[in-house]
């Protein structure tokens, strides 16, 4: 961390002279590779709405874990996301209800058992706020270095098994004569995206998580002809945009998760006019 | 065992040969596929037909190992030993999301490489790619998106797909669905082509009948069991297959 804290020095940004902000530049570009790296994923599976759901059982762990007093209740909200990803792959396998449906049944019955167990005996849910708009600047070094980790799983899963996934993805029926179990790569992945964005929730905000799980690569794919593409933009486009966020939300004093949204947003709109000539 | 005329090579004993014995395969406890005997020689054409629900899906998943069955699926090579079959499966309305960023060359890296497709293709790739390709005539479509390819031309990828690694039997199902009759011609003219170069079998289901005769070497009515196999001829002019087809007033068999 030494070396981050000098490097921020060296560079002899005003905005750098925080340790928070420090903290949360290094928390941006550990954490937003993920996400772009896992957005491709998510929007070529059509899950956009599935992580969204993740999301709101994330909450849910957050509060039960409150309501046992456990010191570290995300430990309890990956526990449950990762538990639901299980249930929601293995409901899924079982039925010929189509996903979003089930996507629905999931997610809003996360956030009403989430709810329940928040205001249960009148408890005020006022605490739980900080889930819902997130706080990039509250980002703890301890806690970077979980994000480095998971970070490194995540470019060690893509490194192996990203080639399987996109063709479980695009096209299950090739996989499995291709001798690839479709379902495991399925629930790999499902997994894989609980786990990122319960340990992400507190610091960009339940309500904009999403964004970044979608807009990177929705926005790659407007302009993308190919893998290698799709991948750069969507990766290089998240951290530019998350960069200008936080610059944004550091200049304005607004929440760091919004702003960062918005310039995705801003970017999707850029490729989206760019797309008839990449067509 | 039911007899019949190799077109090429006589009888097992000389050609590499699938030989499906005694086939059932059952579904809550109701039987699809019963007592299913068919043979089928490397170099051969052979097509699968029956109306819906006959239950042709299920024999190519059973052949595929995706399925359970009774009976004996075996593949025995030109000396008459019993080895393993490798199969290339071209499967059902292969369709593509139109907005997938997703190449040609990103397709069979998928397939065939550990190397990740996000990355740049070494030149080794690419021609590997190439020569796949050039089995089909379709190298000029190795950048294009697999989205925007038309009917006939991904039916083409997909083939040149189903040859790398090279198998010894190849499975089309429904190859000719959504093809222009222009495309139709080109697919099986090259289907005829792969079985000369190649030397393996090549077993299709079809709705399209205006194929069979000019490019299959044998045709296999199904319905349940097998009501008939032999010549093209034969088959389309049997009664089986006017009953099968066309006389919807008689009960299911």
């Amino acid at each position: 961390m030494s070396i981050w804290y000098a490097l921020c020095d060296w560079t002899g940004a005003e905005f750098l002279q925080m340790t928070f902000m420090k903290n949360a530049l290094l928390a941006v570009l550990i954490m937003v590779p993920l996400f772009g790296l896992l957005s491709t994923m998510i929007v070529t599976g059509k899950m956009s709405f599935f992580s969204d759901a993740l999301g709101h059982s994330g909450f849910t762990g957050i509060a039960i874990g409150v309501l046992c007093g456990a010191a570290s209740p995300m430990l309890f909200a990956v526990g449950l996301a990762v538990l639901l990803a299980l249930l929601f792959s293995y409901v899924r396998a079982r039925t010929n209800q189509a996903a979003d449906t089930l996507i629905g049944v999931f997610s809003s019955t996360a956030v009403a058992l989430g709810i329940f167990i928040a205001t249960l005996g009148g408890g005020s849910f006022t605490k739980f706020n900080r889930y819902l708009i997130g706080d990039l600047l509250s980002v703890t070094p301890a806690e970077l270095g979980l994000l480095a980790l998971v970070l490194l799983a995540v470019i060690v899963l893509w490194v192996l098994a990203s080639n399987r996934l996109v063709l479980t993805a695009v096209h299950p029926q090739l996989a499995g004569s291709r001798g690839i179990s479709c379902r495991r790569y399925e629930t790999l992945f499902t997994v894989c995206i609980a786990v990122v964005v319960t340990l992400a929730m507190s610091w960009v905000g339940l309500m904009v998580i999403n964004s970044l799980l979608v807009l990177p690569a929705a926005a790659a794919r407007n302009v993308a002809r190919n893998l290698r593409q799709y991948h750069l933009i969507s990766v290089c486009g998240a951290l530019a945009c998350s960069l200008a966020g936080l610059l944004t939300a550091y200049q304005l004093g607004c929440s760091a998760g919004a702003t960062v949204a918005l310039y995705l947003a801003l970017f999707f709109a850029a490729t989206f006019c760019l797309r008839k000539k990449a067509a | 065992m039911i007899p019949f005329k190799h077109s090429r090579t006589g009888d097992c004993e000389h050609a590499c040969c699938l030989r499906v014995e005694d086939l059932c395969v059952q579904a809550g406890g109701s039987p699809i596929l019963s007592h299913i005997d068919l043979h089928m020689h490397c170099g051969q054409i052979v097509a699968l037909i029956g109306p819906n629900g006959a239950g042709k899906s299920t024999l190519i998943q059973s052949i595929l190992g995706q399925r359970e069955y009774s009976g004996k699926i075996t593949f025995h090579d030109s000396h008459g030993r019993q080895t393993k079959l490798r199969i290339g499966y071209v499967p059902q309305s292969p369709r593509f999301s139109p907005g997938d960023p997703i190449s040609v060359l990103d397709l069979f890296t998928c397939c065939i490489s550990r190397r990740p497709a996000f990355l740049r293709p070494t030149r080794a790739l690419r021609e590997k790619v190439l020569a796949c390709l050039a089995n089909v005539h379709a190298e000029a479509l190795i950048d294009k998106r697999v989205g925007t390819l038309s009917g006939g031309e991904l039916q083409r990828v997909l083939l040149a797909l189903a040859l790398e690694p090279m198998p010894n039997m190849l499975i089309l199902d429904e190859p000719l669905s959504g093809v222009d009759v222009e495309g139709m011609t080109l697919l099986m003219d090259m289907l005829d082509e792969i079985r000369r170069k190649f030397d393996l079998s090549i077993l299709m289901t079809t709705h399209d009948f205006s194929m069979l005769e000019r490019y299959c070497d044998r045709v296999v009515l199904l319905r349940g069991h097998i009501l008939r196999q032999g010549t093209p001829l034969d088959v389309l002019n049997s009664d089986e297959f006017a009953e099968a087809f066309h006389m919807t007033g008689g009960g299911e068999a």
